[in-house]
């Protein structure tokens, strides 16, 4: 075989076969263009699959007024910014770029292109065309923890991590303060699959924490796949991002659920009016951008009542996750009593509170 | 008995072995064709979104020059290795690590950078990529371990690492405690070739790595060496080639390789230290060395034609809305057909059962 001369033809002929496709661009529109960026599978049942919601109530609100585009599976490296250039390039003049690691190429993208508003999810760095927002996710971990706390057994919390930065990790403490206030004995054993969305680490991580004893699974991850392992288990297990309690309706409590579909609305309707300003939106369950998945049947009355009253006195601003005295793992008070974590020491949070096992990987 | 047979000719056409590339490419474009049809897609227009629109700006062929330097600079390394029988696999692993010391170069010399800084970043990611692909060597000819499974193996260690870095000691103390690096300062990023893109100095040493892999194979003594031990390692031997020189040549160079297009991707494109420097050029490297013959010329046309069904299932995606998986399956085509041609060149189909050979 001639291995100098076959690879030389086969580009050119490519580029020649296809050149000879000459077919007219798509007509230009008039609808406002909103792109989407996910970084994983809107498949995913989690994470992506919500912010897809957000854009199909965005679809069908002002569905004369915009076309919304999406790309999903975008890692988060260097195509990452082609790929939001490419929105750009093509006429979309309002961007979401949703996941964290979009935060640097977004900013790029965003210098060379004055004229098209971008909206990044769980960053913190913005500029005159760059908006941010998220959701306060561990105000959900607070409900959650505290229904762990009345539902375990063996007093054992086993928690899939994602990545240990500071929206995990503040999901984990708020979790636990809610947890040992309802039950002092019990703790949480934290395991991280360095994965959003990894369904073999997750399940084989839920695994190992069942092994220690754990009987109630929490997971900052957002495949289905602990879930399902509780299930076959017979154990309990709370869902991320979105319902998930038709992959085990056993075993699922409830789950935190991220709603973006008012946000964004809100947030097209702004470019609509010409309102829009590149501000940070941080909003919890008062603001509609979290809610909690229907409870499990199982769950007792007594305990659903405490979960709502939680809820209801964190919306009305009576409770707070991070209400002090907080300490750390080594008992000394973080958080004085009287005081509340304020914003950024919940947006730096890089250690555990006592009840956590284990430390923070550094 | 098998009632399909494949007979080996005794010389392939030299007239198909020209053809067969184009062969492949076309019968993807047909498949593609119909695949966009069922589907329910204007095809003509599918395939205009997917192989011509992405390139037919200065900003796309920009891309696909970005998107194409570390698979060449990967595989070009790869290929002199694979013509020696030599199995490296773990590219992913090299290139890695080659962002590890390049990037972490940039860390340490972090508002004290010159000049000299980029030039020792390069040496310091061919330095890391080569590190790690001697360990592979190392276990190979002192203690016969297989080298596809060391490297491969070594490739989930160095993405551990990196991934341990990014959250430790590589943080960026402004960074509210996520796992990014600060960016690179203008000393430490890639300068740009050509305005307007994010063609950056990889792509020159992409191309001076093709140029010098040719001449490496083609004129050398120790090129004409790798290829009769990968063809005829007996005759090797008889011939008094000294084996593990080799073994240690075309890992270091292939590691080292690696380890360059590390170090331009997080001085290049990205700019910074991330726990994804690679969407799996490592691996996809392995693909173009093969698609391109192991030549180095061919692995250029292979790495823009990966580039391309990357970029191209992206603007579909955008454009149409066609389905991200769309890359995949045009990527599985190629091959699929590339290597039943390379079959069916080689090989004769017969039917029914073995006739008696004179």
């Amino acid at each position: 075989m001639n291995r100098r001369t076959m690879g030389k033809t086969l580009l050119g002929l490519a580029g020649a076969a296809v050149v000879a496709l000459s077919v007219g661009a798509a007509a230009a529109q008039d609808k406002l263009k909103v792109g989407f960026v996910y970084v994983g599978p809107i498949s995913d049942h989690g994470y992506s699959y919500q912010h897809d919601q957000g854009r199909l109530a965005v679809e069908k609100t002002l569905g004369d007024k915009v076309s919304t585009t999406y790309v999903e599976n975008v890692p988060e490296g260097a195509d990452a910014e082609r790929v939001i250039e490419q929105l750009a390039a093509s006429g979309h003049k309002l961007i979401f770029t949703t996941s964290f690691g979009f935060m640097n190429p977004t900013l790029k993208v965003a210098q060379r292109y004055p004229d098209v508003k971008f909206e990044h999810a769980t960053g913190y760095k913005r500029a005159a065309n760059v908006a941010t927002y998220s959701a306060r996710f561990y105000e959900g971990r607070t409900v959650v923890g505290a229904i762990a706390g009345k539902m375990t057994k063996s007093n054992v919390i086993g928690y899939i991590g994602s990545f240990p930065i500071p929206e995990v990790v503040s999901g984990i403490n708020a979790f636990t303060i809610a947890l040992r206030e309802q039950n002092p004995k019990a703790e949480v054993r934290v395991v991280w699959v360095n994965s959003w969305y990894d369904p073999g680490k997750e399940a084989e991580a839920a695994k190992a924490l069942i092994d220690q004893g754990a009987d109630v699974i929490v997971q900052h991850t957002d495949s289905p796949a602990p879930i399902q392992t509780a299930q076959e288990r017979g154990l309990w297990s709370v869902g991320q991002s979105s319902d998930m309690t038709r992959f085990g309706p056993k075993s699922h409590l409830t789950a935190i659920v991220d709603d973006w579909n008012g946000y964004y609305v809100d947030r097209v309707k702004a470019v609509l009016d010409g309102t829009w300003k590149a501000v940070d939106t941080w909003g919890g369950f008062k603001d509609k951008m979290l809610f909690l998945a229907p409870y499990n049947p199982a769950i007792p009355a007594d305990v659903v009542a405490l979960a709502d009253t939680i809820k209801a006195d964190i919306m009305s601003g009576k409770r707070h996750s991070f209400q002090g005295p907080v300490k750390d793992q080594s008992g000394k008070v973080v958080i004085p009593e009287g005081k509340s974590a304020t914003d950024e020491q919940i947006l730096k949070m890089d250690w555990y509170v006592e009840g956590v096992q284990g430390k923070v990987p550094k | 008995m098998s009632l399909i047979r494949l007979e080996p000719r005794g010389q392939a056409s030299q007239a198909m072995v020209y053809a067969t590339p184009l062969l492949a490419v076309l019968l993807t474009l047909l498949s593609g064709f119909v695949l966009f049809l069922l589907l329910g897609f204007d095809p003509m227009k599918a395939l205009h979104a997917f192989f011509v629109d992405p390139v037919s700006s200065k900003r796309g062929i920009g891309e696909l020059i970005v998107k194409a330097t570390p698979l060449t600079l990967c595989a070009i390394g790869l290929a002199i290795g694979f013509r020696a029988n030599v199995w490296n696999i773990g590219a992913e692993g090299q290139l890695t690590m080659g962002a590890i010391v390049g990037g972490g170069l940039a860390l340490a010399f972090y508002g004290e950078g010159g000049w000299w800084l980029l030039p020792l970043m390069v040496i310091g990611g061919a330095a890391g990529g080569m590190a790690w692909a001697a360990i592979p060597a190392y276990l190979r000819l002192r203690f016969n371990a297989s080298e596809i499974l060391t490297s491969l193996m070594l490739t989930y260690v160095a993405l551990l690492m990196l991934n341990y870095l990014v959250h430790g000691p590589y943080r960026d103390p402004d960074g509210f405690a996520f796992p990014e690096s600060r960016l690179f300062e203008a000393d430490a990023v890639m300068p740009i070739l050509w305005a307007g893109t994010r063609v950056h100095l990889g792509a020159a040493l992409a191309l001076f790595a093709v140029a010098a892999g040719w001449v490496l194979i083609a004129r050398t003594f120790i090129g004409f060496q790798i290829k009769v031990i990968g063809l005829t390692p007996a005759a090797a031997g008889y011939a008094g080639f000294d084996q593990k020189r080799v073994v240690w040549l075309v890992l270091l160079l292939s590691g080292g390789l690696a380890g360059v297009a590390g170090m331009g991707e997080v001085a290049g494109p990205i700019g910074q230290i991330t726990p994804n420097v690679s969407p799996g050029y490592g691996f996809t490297a392995i693909i173009v060395a093969f698609l391109g013959r192991l030549h180095p010329v061919g692995i250029l046309l292979a790495a823009l034609l990966m580039a391309l069904s990357f970029i191209g299932g992206e603007a579909a995606q955008i454009a149409m809305g066609l389905p991200k998986a769309i890359t995949g399956v045009f990527q599985g085509m190629l091959l699929f057909f590339l290597l039943a041609s390379d079959v069916l060149i080689r090989y004769r189909v017969r039917f029914g059962a073995r006739r008696a050979v004179a």
